[in-house]
């Protein structure tokens, strides 16, 4: 592993936030809020494996106001991540630089966001109504 | 600079494993897309979350296999992204240990995975 004689990046108060800017960094917010959300995935996993009463006790935790709201957030964080990360692969390619196809692919981004995150949170929902 | 550091990083003496690590963090994102969208769909379309209904759908082996598949590329995609966060925001004597940390997190989080799919897929079998 190398080491960190060199500079961090990016100094963020340097910068004046654009709409581009604020996409960026939300690539690496939501990646990290997934990144997080995988101790969930652990957590359900485990107590899955543990038998009914752990489970239950899990569901109970799951149930909660705030777990409630980190699911939802993680939900939202998916979408993102995956169009966000599209637009990665199509910049890799070499394709949409220029700066006025930046901001229309983060449009598209947002857009695509929205309209997954709503459609795909009406069955998340379901489960919520279900659990105690 | 101390023999316990390793060389600085620069331009002209790139990380050799920088473009491993490129390649992964691609490599991990595609495999990313069909995995998550095939987890998600099936997340959403349990008939329920009650213990039986979660326990009887990892029970079935090629679910079981795609679970584990899911979250390891998941895991991986994840730590990749995350040590790259560690390398921009963590600096000096804390980076070493702050990214050795995050990647046994990782490591741990993959094995409790997988032991909590195989209890499940091998246990109920």
């Amino acid at each position: 592993m190398s080491s960190h004689d060199r500079p961090l990046s990016p100094h963020l108060q340097v910068y004046r936030l654009a709409f581009t800017t604020v996409l960026s960094g939300l690539h690496r917010i939501s990646g990290l809020a997934l990144s997080a959300a995988s101790l969930l995935l652990v957590g359900w996993l485990v107590a899955a494996a543990s038998g009914p009463q752990a489970y239950a006790t899990a569901i109970r935790w799951f149930s909660s106001v705030p777990a409630r709201l980190v699911l939802v957030a993680a939900l939202g964080a998916f979408w993102y991540h995956l169009f966000n990360g599209l637009r990665h692969m199509a910049w890799d390619a070499g394709l949409g630089f220029e700066k006025s196809a930046t901001r229309r692919s983060g449009l598209v981004v947002v857009g695509m966001t929205v309209l997954a995150s709503i459609l795909t949170l009406a069955p998340a929902w379901r489960f919520f109504w279900a659990w105690p | 600079m101390s023999d316990r550091v390793a060389p600085v990083t620069t331009a002209a003496t790139p990380d050799p494993h920088a473009k491993s690590h490129w390649r992964n963090q691609r490599a991990s994102a595609i495999a990313m897309l069909p995995l998550g969208f095939w987890f998600l769909y099936m997340l959403l379309n349990l008939p329920a979350l009650d213990h039986a209904t979660v326990i009887a759908w990892i029970a079935d082996p090629l679910q079981a296999l795609l679970l584990l598949l899911f979250a390891f590329c998941a895991l991986w995609h994840s730590a990749l992204g995350v040590q790259v966060v560690v390398e921009d925001y963590v600096g000096g004597r804390l980076y070493a240990p702050t990214a050795r940390l995050l990647k046994l997190a990782h490591w741990a989080a993959g094995i409790a995975i997988a032991w909590a799919i195989w209890v499940i897929a091998v246990g109920s079998a």
